[in-house]
């Protein structure tokens, strides 16, 4: 299971990078390895404002429908279009062309509430 | 905490469970069975059924063998469809009902010999069905239930014949949709039926189940087949809109509501015919597609354009063939004609569909 070193985890799966204020968000290498083939990605609004932890994202695979949540509060500054035509980048490259959104963090106390590569890679032994 | 044995300690096995362990399948509980959900990814699986050649462990499925006259035993009054004017060597899909006029399975019967037949049901309902079975006939069948003694395999896709005539059953030619023959490969006896569920020319290979693993083993052989999990069983079968047993069909639901119309035997008496008689049905089975990627899921809401609510997703997946969601629903009556246009979804998200005419996908190679 691959895991980006410099980047955040939340325990729903979600990755952060987190540069200039701006969050960049995707799903982690396990999230997208029990999903499966991805389907269609819902994505949120751009300038939309939400929560940390908010429902904001819809990621579809064959089978079932998840939903993910913002590791981050703040504004939605960008999505990834490919994602429309292409959501197999997910499957490919979930840690890169598979990013969902980017978001203008209000708060940046709230990374505190997320894990580092290396507590994260622990969560996931504790799942098994 | 002791005592209380994990869900998956109670799932049936197949012969295939550590078959399935070893190709690194992922395993999920369906029916009461523990099964291959997918080997490689739904999508891979799905193109390699539809372009060339699949076997997929269908060892779950129920089967019961009853011998006698299928009227006078009472086998005929069990069933929905006509079964006394079978030839031998045929099969006939129909359903069995309760007094209510619910749907207790769907089925497919075989007949063997002039009083010789097999029953295959679906796993969740076995025993259930072995008691109808065994509270209905009468002291003049021989019914036995078999499920666990023999293994189910199919062999579907284009190039399922073959994967067939290249063990040396050559006769496999001969075989018509929904006809079976007794044949041997490698020396194992097998019934093969050219049946299925996935809209693919396909058969049904049922074998003994301490054989099941060598007959897997002599068909994977074959470089053009690869194995298929349940996951993809679902999509194909869905884009065939075939109906699922607990999905489209179940005690609460009319053989008139899910479409069953026509495996229905008006002229002779069997269970439940008086209530199907008197069922007027308030909701009509239906298919659509999304239009979009976005998929309807089983449960979802079905809305008419002005926002009413007229129905419930009863199956949903994405269509790789058309490249869309598709799903199966039950809408109130009147029948809502192809092109018609609803949403499917909840009160909060809708998204829009389009009534379509059965099957949704229209290539298969099932009768060629």
């Amino acid at each position: 299971m691959e895991i980006e070193e410099n980047f955040l985890y939340t325990k729903e799966h979600e990755w952060v990078s987190i540069e200039d204020n701006i969050a960049t968000m995707g799903i982690t290498d396990y999230a997208q390895e029990a999903l499966g083939d991805v389907t269609y990605v819902e994505l949120p609004e751009e300038e939309s404002e939400v929560e940390q932890f908010e429902q904001f994202v819809s990621v579809e695979s064959v089978k079932a429908a998840s939903d993910i949540y913002a590791p981050m509060g703040g504004k939605v500054v960008d999505v990834n279009r490919k994602l429309e035509e292409t959501p197999a980048l997910i499957n490919k490259d979930c840690y890169g062309k598979g990013w969902i959104a980017k978001i203008d963090v209000r708060d940046m106390d709230e990374s505190t509430n997320l894990m580092s590569a290396e507590e994260y890679r622990n969560y996931l032994d504790s799942l098994h | 905490m002791a005592n209380i044995p994990s869900v998956e300690a109670l799932l049936h096995n197949t012969p295939l469970a550590d078959v399935h362990a070893a190709l690194g399948a992922k395993m999920v509980g369906f029916g009461g069975w523990n099964m291959p959900l997918q080997y490689e990814s739904i999508l891979s699986e799905w193109d390699h059924n539809r372009k060339t050649v699949s076997i997929f462990d269908c060892s779950h499925m129920g089967e019961f063998m009853i011998k006698g006259d299928a009227v006078a035993c009472g086998l005929d009054s069990i069933v929905t469809q006509t079964i006394t004017d079978m030839p031998v060597n045929t099969c006939r899909y129909g359903a069995m009902l309760n007094e209510a006029g619910g749907i207790i399975d769907d089925l497919i019967v075989y007949r063997k010999g002039a009083e010789d037949w097999m029953i295959v049901v679906n796993a969740a309902n076995i025993e259930k069905n072995a008691r109808h079975f065994r509270a209905h006939l009468n002291a003049k069948a021989n019914f036995e239930d078999a499920s666990f003694k023999t293994a189910k395999l199919d062999v579907q896709g284009p190039q399922s014949r073959d994967v067939l005539k290249a063990l040396g059953l050559a006769a496999i030619e001969k075989l018509s949709y929904y006809t079976f023959g007794q044949f041997q490969i490698k020396g194992v006896p097998c019934l093969i039926s050219r049946t299925g569920y996935t809209g693919e020319l396909g058969y049904e290979i049922y074998c003994p189940w301490e054989k099941c693993k060598e007959i897997w083993k002599n068909i994977l052989d074959n470089a053009t087949v690869k194995p298929t999990g349940l996951g993809v069983r679902d999509v194909l079968r869905v884009e065939m809109c075939y109906s699922l047993y607990g999905h489209e069909l179940d005690e609460t639901i009319s053989p008139l509501e899910a479409g069953l119309d026509k495996f229905i035997d008006g002229k002779k008496n069997f269970i439940g015919r008086q209530a199907v008689s008197a069922q007027t049905p308030q909701r009509t089975i239906g298919y659509f597609i999304s239009a979009s990627r976005k998929s309807p899921r089983a449960g979802n809401k079905i809305f008419d354009a002005a926002g009413n609510e007229i129905g419930m997703v009863t199956s949903g997946t994405f269509s790789p063939a058309l490249n869309a969601g598709i799903g199966i629903g039950f809408m109130d009556s009147p029948r809502r004609d192809a092109g018609v246009e609803i949403f499917f979804g909840d009160e909060k998200s809708k998204a829009a569909a389009v009534v379509a005419k059965r099957p949704f996908y229209k290539f298969g190679s099932l009768k060629t």
